[in-house]
């Protein structure tokens, strides 16, 4: 099996996430970043994959230089090789930019399974899974929970999460699937994972060596804008219900007022 | 001078213990605290991550860092739970290092695998119910029979001696007349189980409740000639030399204490309020804090320091002493006021000041007391 599994790096979840004044793009250069918390459960599943039936394991990302950070954590957990996809040009690239940006690189790849996971904890668009689909003409199977690859049917079936239970749904290979979180437990790099990932083959490319053009990325190939954006507002204090013997009634009246019982 | 920032290897082991000991250790400490419990599914955990092996070669299954990574990682679990900190560091530092120091080939070959995976535990018998400090005044004793050690005798408050994944205990013993006026004391490898040996039931402590910590009996327990360890009469000498390393990694664990103190204590002064403002905007209390940041950074200087001269091969005995000595009273230090600067939530279980107070005390005992510490000190000033 030839997996790739595409990672981002964001923000750490503890920073406050900001966007960068002048370009109304997430500010990545002034917080602590990690690998998007989601993309842990897109690689331990991959590396389970090949446990279960041999092959490879290639990470894929695009972002600034400094996501090397979050190529190198997923090569320590056990993935065998990267491609960074990095370059100036690609900064503010949109849902559909970026998608453009993963197929043009994965397709270089010929993988028999693509794993995204379902979202990304900064712009949490939740649909690249669908998108690379679509662009690279594979089937796509999103909010798995559980993933069941068959090589020798060229099959993987997934339980695909439902609003009350699961789907089991399966495709054939080669297929894009985007895992949920919980679909497994992500394993934590040990010290002769640290070092054996700094020795893995690392490709980085730039826009031209991918073969984009760069009118159809960055900033300048974005089909969307983000114009404004504001703080959310602070929370408002609760309301507290003294309890003078009715203290019960008032609550659930409150329940009642706001449609939730 | 040379920068004495951590490689990038350390640190991104530092970071990921971190992580571990934040998501997966922080969460269960006060209900292992609270029912006693051996935390069995962490340590195994733990055991896949490779921290059992980490500062043995990777030909006796280890990870091939060394002696300061692991004691990273000792500091990372302590700011969550220090029991689980001293089970990693008594197994490794204490139970499989003289195996790897003092060990013949096929010793080596024999236990390090094992233990440096992290299935097994192993435990440091030294203290005797009457020879703590005065760990010379041993009373065990082994008298070779034929081709076996008969052992016979008992110890005290050995850590990690009875849990279900205990597999060996390294034992002091006499072993003969004095040689030179100096009792003749040997180490000896005692596999778990062997008949006539048994740990007795878990001590009632303090603190440190999900660490196991038992007495240990040895009636007529015999063991091959070959499970000696080292050379016969040089045990003492040995095992004092182990717990010279020994002192770095309880320094480094005294540290993630004194630091998750500090870390606790400043979320919690600037979200509690009285007399109208937040508790740090006092003085006194927000000096309370700048001091306790000060001696965690100086004692994580100075065992960083005492753990490079070690490495670097330079004469760190001493080094080591003041860190242990420094960082432990550091410890109880930060501890002691972090409580106070909690108030009466400080006394309450629920708070991780509470345990860490609990757990704080026995640092400034175990592995030489402050006072053997200024002992070794002086004497390397010649007084
Ligand atoms: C406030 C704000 C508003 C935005 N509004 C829009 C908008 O209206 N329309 C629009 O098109 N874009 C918008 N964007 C930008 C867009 O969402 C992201 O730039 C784009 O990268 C999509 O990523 P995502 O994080 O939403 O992906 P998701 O679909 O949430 O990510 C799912 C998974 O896809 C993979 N993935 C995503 N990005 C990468 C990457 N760079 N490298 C490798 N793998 C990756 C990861 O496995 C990830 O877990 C907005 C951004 C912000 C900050
Ligand atoms: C939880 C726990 C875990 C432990 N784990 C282990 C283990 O795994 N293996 C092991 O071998 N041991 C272990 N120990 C034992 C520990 O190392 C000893 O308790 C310690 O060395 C002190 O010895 P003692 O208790 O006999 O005290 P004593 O030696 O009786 O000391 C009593 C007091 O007298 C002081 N004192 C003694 N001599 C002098 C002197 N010459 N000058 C000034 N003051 C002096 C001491 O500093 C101390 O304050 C553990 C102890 C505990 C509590």
């Amino acid at each position: 099996m030839n997996i790739v599994v595409t990672v981002k790096q964001v923000p750490d979840t503890w920073a406050e996430k900001k966007l960068d004044a002048s370009d109304k793009t997430v500010d990545r250069k002034s917080v602590d970043n990690v690998m998007n918390e989601m993309d842990e459960y897109g690689v331990e599943e991959a590396l389970k994959i090949k446990e279960a039936h041999g092959g490879e394991v290639t990470v894929v990302t695009m972002g600034p230089e400094k996501a090397v950070e979050t190529i190198r954590k997923a090569l320590s957990m056990g993935a065998d090789k990267a491609v960074h996809l990095t370059d100036e040009s690609l900064h503010g690239s949109d849902a559909l930019a970026t998608s453009a940006a993963l197929a043009k690189v994965i397709s270089t790849l010929s993988p028999d399974l693509i794993i995204t996971s379902s979202e990304a904890s900064d712009a949490r668009g939740g649909v690249m899974g669908a998108l690379l689909a679509e662009r690279l003409g594979l089937p796509q199977l999103t909010q798995a929970r559980k993933v069941t690859v068959d090589p020798g049917a060229n099959k993987v079936s997934v339980e695909r999460l439902a609003d009350n239970g699961y789907a089991l749904v399966e495709a054939t290979l080669p297929a894009v699937v985007g895992v949920v979180e919980k679909i497994n437990q992500p394993r934590y790099p040990s010290f002769k994972g640290i070092m054996a990932a700094k020795k893995k083959p690392l490709t980085k490319l730039s826009a031209a060596d991918a073969g984009l053009d760069a009118g159809s990325v960055g900033l300048a190939g974005a089909t969307s804008t983000v114009v404004d954006a504001q703080p959310a507002p602070p929370r408002q204090s609760g309301t507290i219900v003294k309890d003078e013997g009715d203290g019960g009634a008032k609550v659930a009246a409150f329940l009642a007022a706001q449609k939730l019982i | 001078m040379s920068d004495n920032r951590l490689s990038e290897e350390h640190e991104t082991l530092r970071k990921t213990v971190e992580e571990f000991a934040r998501e997966v250790v922080a969460p269960a400490a006060a209900g292992h605290d609270e029912a006693k419990t051996f935390p069995y599914e962490i340590i195994a955990q733990m055991a896949e991550m490779g921290l059992f092996g980490l500062p043995f070669p990777e030909s006796y299954g280890g990870q091939g860092a060394d002696y300061f990574a692991l004691c990273l990682a000792i500091e990372e679990l302590a700011r969550a739970d220090s029991s689980v900190a001293i089970t990693l560091e008594a197994g490794v530092g204490l139970g499989a290092m003289p195996i790897y120091r003092f060990g013949t080939e096929a010793q080596r070959e024999e236990w390090l695998p094992v233990l440096a995976s992290g299935r097994a535990l192993g435990a440091f018998g030294l203290t005797e119910p009457g020879a703590g400090s005065d760990a010379g005044g041993t009373r065990t004793t082994a008298q070779l029979v034929g081709d076996e050690w008969v052992i016979n005798g008992s110890k005290a408050f050995i850590t990690n001696s009875g849990t279900d994944i205990t597999r060996v205990v390294t034992v002091t013993a006499v072993t003969g007349e004095p040689v030179n006026g100096r009792p003749q004391i040997s180490s000896i490898i005692v596999p778990v189980p062997t008949p006539g040996f048994s740990a007795g039931a878990p001590y009632s402590k303090v603190g440190w409740h999900a660490s196991d910590t038992r007495p240990l009996s040895f009636q007529d327990v015999r063991v091959p000639a070959e499970n000696l360890l080292g050379e016969r009469g040089r045990g003492y000498a040995n095992f004092l030399s182990i717990l010279d390393e020994g002192r770095i990694a309880i320094s480094a664990l005294s540290v993630g204490l004194a630091q998750a103190c500090v870390d606790e204590s400043v979320k919690y002064a600037k979200e509690r309020e009285a007399f109208g403002a937040p508790i740090a905007r006092n003085q006194a209390i927000a000096f309370k804090l700048a001091e306790m940041e000060t001696r965690t950074y100086v004692a994580r200087t100075a065992y960083y320091d005492a753990a490079w001269r070690m490495l670097a091969g330079l004469p760190f005995k001493k080094e080591a002493a003041m860190a242990k000595l420094f960082s432990s009273e550091a410890a109880v230090t930060n501890a002691r006021e972090a409580t106070q600067i909690h108030g009466g939530y400080g006394f309450m279980n629920e708070y991780p000041v509470a345990r860490h107070w609990r757990d704080s005390k026995i640092l400034e005992i175990g592995e030489g007391t402050s006072e053997v510490q200024k002992m070794l000190i002086a004497r390397h000033l010649g007084v």
